[in-house]
């Protein structure tokens, strides 16, 4: 278990070098100079020929190799970062300055966090929270007039792309219906704000996850409980008389529960390295409302930044899932 | 193993008394689809007394599974329609509410399936599932009273180191280990009733030799009624005190092991008999396939079910087995065999047209 | 299409058959596939002394055919990793450890043993699914296991597989036409337009309708698919078969109706069967010769009436005395059986000398010490056994000290040469070693 879990480790280390090696690469050998959006930024877009001054003093003019041995070593011991004629300090792990804010990426990282994660724990507790009863009840239902009414409207919801739901959510409940609790979405600090502005603030939010991950976590649960109610082992413990709650708990949702498990491990990885559409649609500026703003200002640090994040959460969110799933299921070794 | 006659024949003078343990009448079995109503079981009538083993034999969508499984009440009130009585230790359980069942099941009546590794669940120690299993029916128990249970039938049930294999998950047993612990999970309250639902099909014929002894065995120390349910002739010769040969969901042939492997009077049993090769037959017996494939249960054939396959229809006059059902009748040999048959002269067909071909070398013995 | 001269030749044989079929040679065989072929046909006409005249006794041994194929000391050890940071292989699943048998051209062999005993593995060694460890299988001149897998493929036309689940091992997304005219455009031995009549033929062939070309597995019954995967592996005219467990799937009253066929196929196209089953009974009408394997070696092989007649083997005795007997039901109750107790051992560490002394009531010290050879005692019989004997004549002190050069109890003897008797060729000596006189003796 051990030895697996450092291979595992090692392995996502490898994968998170080479994302960045990718990401630096597309910086040199992309269509426009990796400088440009700054210059154009600096100069309120007359850069002309100032541009040489900014690839310059950002080491674009050096080889690739030279400039990414460069920003390995202030991930590990920080550095000092030149912008035109500034000199900006970053501090280890150093993962660049923002073109816009000229800020520490790291510290903006950091302050977004809590952002996205309430939002992503939040959405995804309300999901769990409904959609795996709901679809366990379905499951033990099966075939009557609930169940089917249940999976084609849940299938309608799903079927709608995720933005338009986030959007018609917001729009219905905000604005239409003007329900108080809506009014502010955003993201407050619940130790300088209040946990009420926080809860409010992000309330939407998880609704919207909510209703929506509650759909497809219904269906999950409903397939894989369908599927474990007609195993062998379902008609063995029937017949040693148990009553009939634990043959559908103990026996069948706990042998359901491992593919949800497996789905909600990967769901939740990507919830919490940035929701685009929830963030930039309920205005919380997480980590996918900035990457947004980011790659729309071609702010690269940030860009890069951001993709890294989304790498190490999935990777450790991986390998969460697959040691909850070895000890879900005792056939599974880690080894 | 040496009291072994004197407790068998001890265990007959007991239940000679009581009467059967189990007695199904008139067991019909349907199924709503969508396509109409298939009616896996019908009319099917046996009783199996304490100490004795009824085999059934049958093809896959004989009825054989369906029937154990209603005696079990195991299947879904919602999608299957049961009528006929069955009576397990005179409590009628057709239609009984499903917590009196429920303490029934697993009880006085239990239940062994083909695929142990697929009938035990796999995350759970075997210990748990044993333990389980005494507990529901024990509520005054202890957890370490049941846990002791659950070793003592693992020992029981020849598990080498129960102490220590109780807390080993099922895919850590081999196939016949597991399949020891499924029948260990069976007898744990003892039940009167033991229904082994094909038992030893997916083992090896060593593993196999095992299981069946134990069965016995422990047959003979429970005193438990058993049905063994099976397509393997052999099991049933060597297992069996009497035998219900199944068809399209219905008895074709009742009777003791001995009249119906001996002396078979229904052309669907020497069709089984036929076309099963035996390790120490004659090289010259034939092996005689019968023609087709089992039916529809949604259009069953009409008349008797067999019609479409057998080959001694053109002996009945008329048109006989095509419109009209046989009704289970006695057979030659005895008042307890029955039939299911329009065949005028079964014996002289099978005495001189089946057995020599299917088993020469018995033709000159009997001669 | 090829320019290959040889595959002109190897559609030969069937456009015989086919005109055979018209001349009324082959009625035979559009007769059983009427008989026990398709169910909507029903078997009306038909009466049972003509449907007992099809259904085929034992097949016989013909003793003088020449080996097609001569499998000599094959092995097959997969590799056990461990875990950890580095995997490294810490031992092997001896899977195959060693075996020889010849099987003869248009003659079938069976493989019995329990699961794990490595008869499956050698199945799939012989179709090369797997490249073997060690050894050579000389088929037609060339030797399979050395054969890389591009100079395999005109080969693999020879040796076809029948598998044993007819559910998992058709395509369910491709037509019977699709499934059975495959190999004849993997090969390009055919124009495109005569794949469809070859197609329906094989159906013919099979017993199921030529008319069903177009239809999916899913339309067929247990029974006609396995038909189906008989069909396909016939489609290149093979020499061999290898059928693994080729019936155990199917339902008892269609069993005989596909050993039938595999009968009515060797007859006529004259193909070499490598059987595997754990049936013995099966086993025993199919083939004529019989090797029995425990832990990846072959611990007795002979012909049909030794092994289930005479067995000399403790495993051999063990495992067919095992096998419950309809005609048990005579007499009631339970025969004699001997009780084989536990689980076969693991083969990654199989047991020193003979595999089988940890569940053998005979074994004595020298069982752990020296393994015994596959030693040949009869015309066709070859066992390997210390204490070789008839059931309840297994002899006090081992057979086969002198031979290798060992006392009782299997220690060296010093001085002692051990006689190199023919211990692992493949096929059959003219001469054996006589279990009584202790002698080399012939016929």
């Amino acid at each position: 278990m051990f030895a697996y879990v450092v291979k595992r480790l090692i392995s996502g280390v490898l994968v998170v070098t080479l994302v960045s090696m990718a990401i630096f690469l597309l910086f040199w050998y992309g269509p426009s100079s990796p400088a440009q959006p700054i210059c154009d930024r600096e100069t309120s877009n007359r850069c002309g020929n100032k541009i040489e001054l900014y690839e310059k003093t950002l080491g674009y003019d050096n080889p690739v190799y030279e400039e990414y041995g460069k920003y390995v070593k202030g991930v590990f011991v920080g550095r000092t970062l030149t912008i035109a004629s500034n000199d900006y300090e970053c501090s280890a792990p150093c993962l660049g300055v923002s073109y816009r804010t000229k800020q520490p990426v790291k510290e903006e990282l950091v302050k977004r966090i809590p952002a996205t994660f309430s939002v992503a724990i939040g959405g995804a507790f309300l999901y769990l929270l409904f959609g795996v009863p709901i679809g366990v009840a379905a499951a033990r239902r099966r075939g009557s007039i609930t169940d089917k009414a249940l999976v084609s409207s849940f299938l309608f919801i799903s079927s709608i792309p995720y933005y338009l739901f986030a959007l018609l959510t917001w729009l219905y409940l905000t604005i239409t219906f003007e329900i108080p609790l809506f009014s502010e979405t955003g993201y407050f600090s619940p130790i300088k704000d209040g946990p009420w502005a926080w809860f409010s603030g992000l309330f939407l939010a998880w609704v919207a996850l909510g209703i929506f991950g509650c759909t497809q976590y219904t269906r999950f649960t409903r397939g894989a409980m369908v599927e474990a109610l007609s195993e062998d082992y379902i008609r063995t413990a029937k017949s040693k008389g148990l009553p009939t709650r634990t043959i559908v708990y103990k026996h069948g949702l706990r042998a359901a529960l491992v593919p949800v498990v497996t789905i909600f491990g990967i769901d939740f990885g990507t919830l919490l390295a940035g929701t685009i559409f929830t963030e930039r649609i309920f205005e919380i500026q997480g980590i996918g409302w900035w990457s947004l703003q980011a790659v729309q200002g071609r702010d690269l640090p940030v860009v890069q930044a951001t993709a890294l994040f989304s790498a190490v959460v999935l990777i450790i969110s991986n390998l969460l899932v697959d040691i909850v799933y070895s000890v879900l299921d005792p056939r599974v070794r880690l080894s | 193993m040496t009291s072994v006659p004197m407790t068998q024949s001890s265990a007959s003078e007991r239940t000679s008394s009581e009467g059967p343990f189990l007695e199904v009448e008139d067991l019909t079995v349907t199924f709503p689809t969508e396509d109409g109503p298939v009616t896996a079981v019908s009319g099917l009538t046996y009783s199996v007394e304490r100490g004795k083993t009824l085999g059934i034999v049958g093809e896959s969508g004989s009825g054989k599974s369906v029937s154990s499984m209603a005696v079990m009440g195991l299947h879904d009130a919602k999608s299957a329609k049961i009528s006929g009585s069955i009576r397990v230790g005179g409590t009628e359980v057709v239609g009984l509410g499903e917590s009196r069942m429920r303490a029934l099941r697993g009880n006085s009546m239990a239940m062994i399936f083909q695929d142990a590794l697929a009938a035990l669940h796999p995350f759970y120690k075997i210990g748990k599932q044993l333990e389980e299993a005494y507990l529901v029916h024990h509520s005054s128990a202890s957890k370490r009273d049941a846990r002791r249970k659950a070793i003592e039938m693992l020992d029981r049930v020849g598990i080498p180191q129960p102490d220590r294999r109780v807390d080993d998950y099922p895919h850590q047993f081999s196939g016949g280990m597991r399949q020891r612990a499924m029948i260990a999970m069976g007898l744990i309250n003892d039940p009167s009733l033991l229904i082994a639902d094909e038992p030893t099909t997916a083992l090896d014929v060593t593993v196999q030799a095992q299981i069946l002894d134990l069965l016995q065995d422990l047959q003979r120390e429970f005193n438990s009624a058993v049905i063994i349910i099976t397509h393997d002739l052999g099991v049933i010769a060597e297992m069996a005190d009497d035998v219900l040969v199944m068809y399209a969901g219905r008895c074709v042939e009742y009777g003791t092991a001995k009249q119906i492997l001996v002396a078979p009077e229904m052309p669907y049993t020497w069709g089984l008999l036929s076309s099963v090769p035996d390790v120490t037959a004659s090289t010259d017996a034939r092996l005689i396939p019968i023609p087709g494939n089992p039916p529809s249960l949604l259009r069953p054939p009409s008349g008797c079910s067999f019609h479409p396959r057998c080959l001694h229809s053109d002996k009945v006059r008329g048109d006989l087995c095509r419109t009209e059902l046989p009704a289970l009748l006695p057979a030659s040999t005895g008042t307890a065999h029955l039939k299911r048959c329009h065949l005028a002269d079964p014996v002289g067909v099978y005495q001189n047209e089946v057995l020599p071909e299917i088993a020469p070398d018995l033709v000159e013995e009997t001669r | 299409m090829t320019q290959d001269p040889n595959a002109e030749a190897q559609i030969e044989p069937t456009e015989v058959g086919a005109n055979a079929a018209e001349s009324g040679e082959r009625q035979l065989d559009s007769d059983v596939s009427d008989a026990y072929g398709s169910h909507e046909r029903g078997v009306d006409g038909l009466d049972f002394s003509s449907l007992a005249d099809l259904g085929h006794t034992a097949s016989e041994l013909d003793p003088d055919a020449p080996a097609v194929l001569t499998v000599d000391n094959l092995k097959m050890y997969f590799p056990v990793k461990s875990s950890g940071l580095v995997r490294r292989t810490i031992g092997h699943v001896q899977a195959v450890d060693g075996i020889s048998f010849e099987v003869p051209q248009g003659g079938s062999i069976g493989l019995v043993g329990e699961s794990g005993c490595g008869k499956s593995t050698t199945g799939r060694l012989i179709t090369r699914l797997y490249k073997p460890t060690g050894g050579s299988m000389m088929f037609e001149g060339h030797d399979l296991a050395k054969l890389s897998n591009r100079e395999m493929k005109p080969l693999r036309r020879d040796v076809q597989m029948i598998f044993q689940d007819p559910y998992t091992s058709l395509n369910p997304r491709h037509t019977v036409g699709t499934i059975v005219g495959a190999p004849l455009e993997v090969h390009n031995i055919v124009p495109k337009n005569k794949v469809l009549p070859r197609v329906q033929e094989l159906l013919e062939v099979v017993g199921l309708n030529p008319e069903h070309y177009n239809r999916y597995p899913n339309e067929f019954s247990g029974g006609q698919r396995q038909r189906i995967g008989i069909a396909r592996a016939l489609t290149l005219n093979p020499k061999m078969l290898v059928a693994d467990e080729p019936v155990s799937a199917l339902d008892v009253s269609i069993q005989a109706q596909v050993v039938n066929l595999l009968q009515d196929i060797q007859r006529e196209f004259d193909v070499a069967f490598l059987f595997i089953a754990h049936d013995l009974a099966i086993v025993r009408h199919f083939c004529p010769e019989i090797a029995v394997m425990y832990l990846g070696k072959i611990v007795e092989i002979g012909d049909r009436e030794t092994i289930y007649g005479r067995p000399h083997h403790p495993y051999t005795q063990a495992l067919l005395s095992a096998v419950p007997d309809v005609k048990q039901a005579a007499i009631g109750g339970r025969r004699e059986r001997i009780r084989l107790e536990g689980d076969v051992p693991s083969p990654i560490n199989p047991p020193s000398g003979c595999r089988f002394r940890t569940r053998c009531q005979f074994a004595q010290e020298i069982c752990a010490k020296v393994e015994p050879p596959l030693l040949q005692i009869g015309k066709r019989h070859k066992v390997a056994c210390h204490f070789a004997g008839e059931l309840g004549a297994h002899p006090a002190t081992p057979v086969t000290t002198e031979l290798l050069g060992v006392d009782d109890q299997g220690s060296t003897v010093p001085g002692a040469t051990p006689t190199n008797t023919q211990l692992t060729i493949p096929g059959y000596e003219k001469t054996w070693y006589d279990l009584g006189t202790k002698q080399t003796t012939g016929v």
